[in-house]
């Protein structure tokens, strides 16, 4: 067709690892059309990424290509390598998902702008590039004053608009953006958004986004194309997809996403709190003397058997409040009961023992587990350890827990390397529920995982509280998740707690303003829903 | 990605059978270096099976002479044969690089270890008492420490190498477990209440003894030819000691005349380190659940 700006035909990307080829790409055809805004959304290993970066021949160099990318008449493939760097940044420009990484830490914005123009443009004098650094900062969004700013001292929502405004200098045909709000929270995920949409319609290109997050989709895309291991599995317009999905995988992705319902609440009347927090103040010395505080006076109380989300975004100070129960944080002042013992006051071995009763589950399902030790040693090592169970009654309580998680009880030989992310977090937990707890405290459990990956996590949490009855501390930055599994919720802004209550009063109808932000931001996966809300945030 | 491949090709029968040993025992760069050190472990222990020539037994009118029907590595300058001085000298040279990246070993994972872990102010008395070693002139020490000795034998040669090796190790070690010590596993471990000692034997140290283990492999090579520095000050073994460091000491201002007697102990002194790295790759990898087949 002779509108499309970039079209791929029957594109194969072969990776070679360790002597055996693994095809990433399967004959993957779709073209991007002028001026629209295509998302290609897929979960990990669906090969989005790597589709992605063949169009700018960026391709490792284990990988071989077949097929053909054609943009402009000429097939990328093909190129040598200085067609392919005239191509790169001129005509195509990409935007990658860690905005702080991205940027060069030991020059200022300002420079690596003026930078990229001349580059390219090299007719034009340092004072006539300065003026459209100046010029592209503005269409971003961004004060022109931030020009003599480094990278560390802008946020990262102000890093990803500046490589924004670096993609766009030299006005690209197309613009790639690989995940680009995914390192990002919620209302500045929004502010991003809204300036790369804001940018099609000052730029005459298209722009080819590549997400994980059906609410980012519903958001910005025109079209979508849906891939699963290597291959498409739909295109379809927006409305279209959303409403009437042909393919069975698309249903399923849009059922994974996570969605509040009613619920019964599981909390049990006890007289002694499973978790008690008083006037919690956690403050770290930061450089030369200055106390930054990262926690200030919050009061939280769960009772046995109860789930409560503790929502905020980063820097907010949930983790904070997680990591001072566990012991990983200094309790500046107030006082933390775990079932009715007081932390700061207790002695060595008390405070051991009520470690013991503490279940964690952390974020990085890769980072958590020890590397060097088989996932059995790792489930049964807070047995060993605090229960002194050892032998084949210790194999026999692995292989139960394992079990419990819904993993084979076999696996237990295995490493972590060799399992898969929603895997290891199954080894997470049942590590974490190892020593029976009364207290687990989950931080961001799922936020590593795809979605269809995190719905059955979330699923496996809430049946095995179920079962055992603990009190669950669900630390999120995600509205949808704790809607799916908390009875009440926590809002922090600031290390502040602004609003708390039952997940219904909170969520269908919050009192505080940054709670109204927070969800008003969070992108949900309905096309019309999302262009009424950027209507009124246009208009207003 | 490449994780999710293996997780999906790996067979429960291969599971079973793996582990150090299952993953070494087919590596030919296992058993050649090896084999290398245990000759050179044998030489050092009886050199008589290997050269029945007195190494002493020198014949000062065949100074210098190359290789000839019975002295199959020539003769040196005192016109002692080569070869039963290479094979006698193996065990004060392999003494001495061996107890002393012992010892600078045990005093760098110790003292980098709580540096690393501790942090703080244990860790900035820590960094001064090392940079304290690593600014005190290397010959300079070794020559008052010595010469207040008197007694020169291995042990105290080693001490007096260790004393002035161990800092870089003890740096790369407080770095390593540093890095470590911030591993999500280790918040893990720290968050279920497991005493410290567990947390450093099971975690920190498993993982961030690799590269310090490599970097002391070379530390041993380093350390034989330091002997021979010491020795060739006067300070290190003396003679009638024998070891390779000696004769590369005094070869060495003769190498144009006399070229073999350099070059053989050199040889011998390259094979031991080149099997040490060789040999610590190998299990290093073993080791790391990741490396094995």
């Amino acid at each position: 067709m002779s509108d499309e700006v970039l079209r791929f035909e029957e594109l194969t990307v072969d990776f070679t690892v360790g002597g055996t080829t693994q095809r990433a790409v399967d004959g993957v055809s779709f073209g991007v059309r002028a001026g629209e805004v295509l998302a290609v959304v897929g979960e990990s290993g669906s090969g989005k990424s790597v589709t992605a970066l063949a169009a700018l021949g960026l391709l490792p160099s284990n990988a071989r290509a077949g097929g053909r990318i054609s943009f402009g008449g000429a097939d990328v493939l093909e190129m040598s390598r200085a067609e392919l760097t005239a191509l790169r940044g001129r005509r195509i420009a990409m935007i990658f998902q860690d905005p702080s990484g991205a940027l060069d830490p030991v020059f200022t914005i300002g420079a690596q702008l003026v930078e990229m123009i001349r580059t390219h443009q090299p007719s034009l004098s340092r004072g006539a590039a300065r003026e459209r650094a100046i010029e592209l900062l503005r269409m971003v969004e961004i004060p022109e004053n931030r020009l003599k700013y480094y990278p560390h001292q802008l946020s990262g929502g102000q890093c990803q608009r500046v490589m924004i405004a670096i993609a766009l200098a030299c006005d690209p045909e197309l613009l790639i953006a690989d995940e680009p709000t995914t390192a990002l929270d919620v209302t500045v995920q929004q502010e991003v958004l809204d300036v790369l949409l804001a940018m099609r319609s000052k730029i005459s290109g298209a722009i080819m986004i590549i997400t994980h997050d059906m609410g980012v989709v519903a958001d910005v895309a025109d079209r979508v194309v849906v891939m699963r291991k290597g291959a498409v599995v739909e295109t379809a317009d927006v409305h279209e997809l959303f409403d009437h999905p042909t393919q069975e995988y698309t249903q399923a992705l849009l059922d994974a996403v996570p969605r509040g319902g009613p619920r019964e609440s599981t909390s049990v009347d006890a007289d002694v709190a499973a978790l008690r927090i008083d006037d919690l103040v956690v403050e770290y010395r930061g450089r030369r003397g200055r106390t930054v505080q990262a926690v200030g006076h919050v009061d939280l109380l769960l009772n046995p058997g109860e789930v409560v989300g503790l929502v905020g975004e980063s820097g907010s100070g949930k983790s904070t409040i997680g990591k001072a129960v566990l012991g990983l944080a200094p309790i500046t002042s107030g006082e933390v009961h775990v079932a009715g013992q007081a932390l700061t006051s207790s002695s060595a071995s008390d405070l051991r023992k009520t470690r013991a009763r503490i279940g964690v589950v952390f974020q990085n399902p890769a980072g958590s587990l020890n590397p060097r030790g088989t996932i059995g040693q790792s489930v049964g090592e807070p047995l060993a350890v605090h229960g002194g169970v050892r032998g084949a009654e210790l194999r026999r309580r692995v292989e139960e827990l394992l079990d419990s998680v819904e993993l084979p009880g076999a696996w237990a030989g295995r490493y972590p390397h060799e399992l898969s992310g929603g895997q290891r977090q199954r080894v997470s937990i049942a590590r974490a529920i190892s020593l029976d707890p009364g207290l687990l405290i989950a931080d961001e459990p799922t936020s590593a995982l795809d979605v269809s990956v995190q719905a059955t996590v979330l699923e496996l949490l809430r049946s095995l509280q179920d079962r055992l009855h603990f009190a669950c501390l669900f630390i999120s930055h995600d509205l949808a998740v704790v809607d799916q599994v908390c009875d009440r919720v926590a809002v922090m802004s600031q290390g502040r707690l602004v609003e708390q209550g039952d997940r219904e009063s909170v969520l269908r109808a919050p009192q505080d303003p940054y709670t109204v932000r927070l969800l008003e931001a969070a992108p949900v996966p309905d096309p019309r829903e999302q262009s009424r809300r950027r209507g009124l945030r246009l208009a207003g | 990605m490449t994780d999710a491949v293996l997780a999906r090709t790996l067979d429960e029968d291969v599971i079973a059978r793996r582990g150090v040993w299952v993953t070494v025992r087919r590596r030919v760069l296992f058993w050649l270096p090896l084999a290398v050190l245990a000759v050179l472990l044998l030489m050092a222990i009886v050199p008589q099976l290997f050269s029945s020539a007195d190494p002493r037994a020198c014949d000062i009118s065949a100074s210098a002479r190359p290789s000839s029907p019975g002295h199959p590595f020539g003769q040196d300058l005192q016109g002692c044969d080569v070869y039963a001085n290479v094979v006698h000298g193996a065990r004060a040279s392999l003494s001495v690089g061996l107890v002393c990246t012992l010892i600078a070993l045990v005093i760098a994972v110790g003292v980098g270890t709580v540096a690393g872990y501790v942090g703080g102010w244990a860790d900035s008395i820590l960094a001064r008492l090392t940079d304290v070693f690593l600014g005190f002139p290397f010959l300079l020490g070794a020559i008052v420490v010595l010469n207040s000795l008197g007694k020169r034998s291995v042990l105290s040669v080693s001490l007096v190498l260790a004393v002035f090796s161990w800092p870089t190790l003890a740096r790369m070690v407080r770095t390593t477990v540093r890095a470590t010590r911030d591993a999500e596993y280790v918040q893990a471990a720290k968050a279920m209440g497991f005493p410290t000692t567990r947390i450093l034997s099971h975690y920190v140290l498993p993982n961030s003894i690799g590269p310090v283990l490599a970097v002391a492999t070379l530390t041993v090579g380093g350390v034989i030819v330091a002997e021979s520095t010491l020795t060739f000050l006067g300070l290190g073994l003396r003679a009638p000691s024998i070891s390779w460091g000696l004769q590369l000491a005094t070869a060495q201002s003769r190498f144009q005349q006399a070229p073999h007697t350099l070059i053989y102990p050199a040889i011998f002194l390259a094979a031991t380190v080149l099997s040490l790295i060789t040999l610590g790759d190998v299990l290093r990898d073993a080791v790391n659940p990741k490396g094995r087949s």
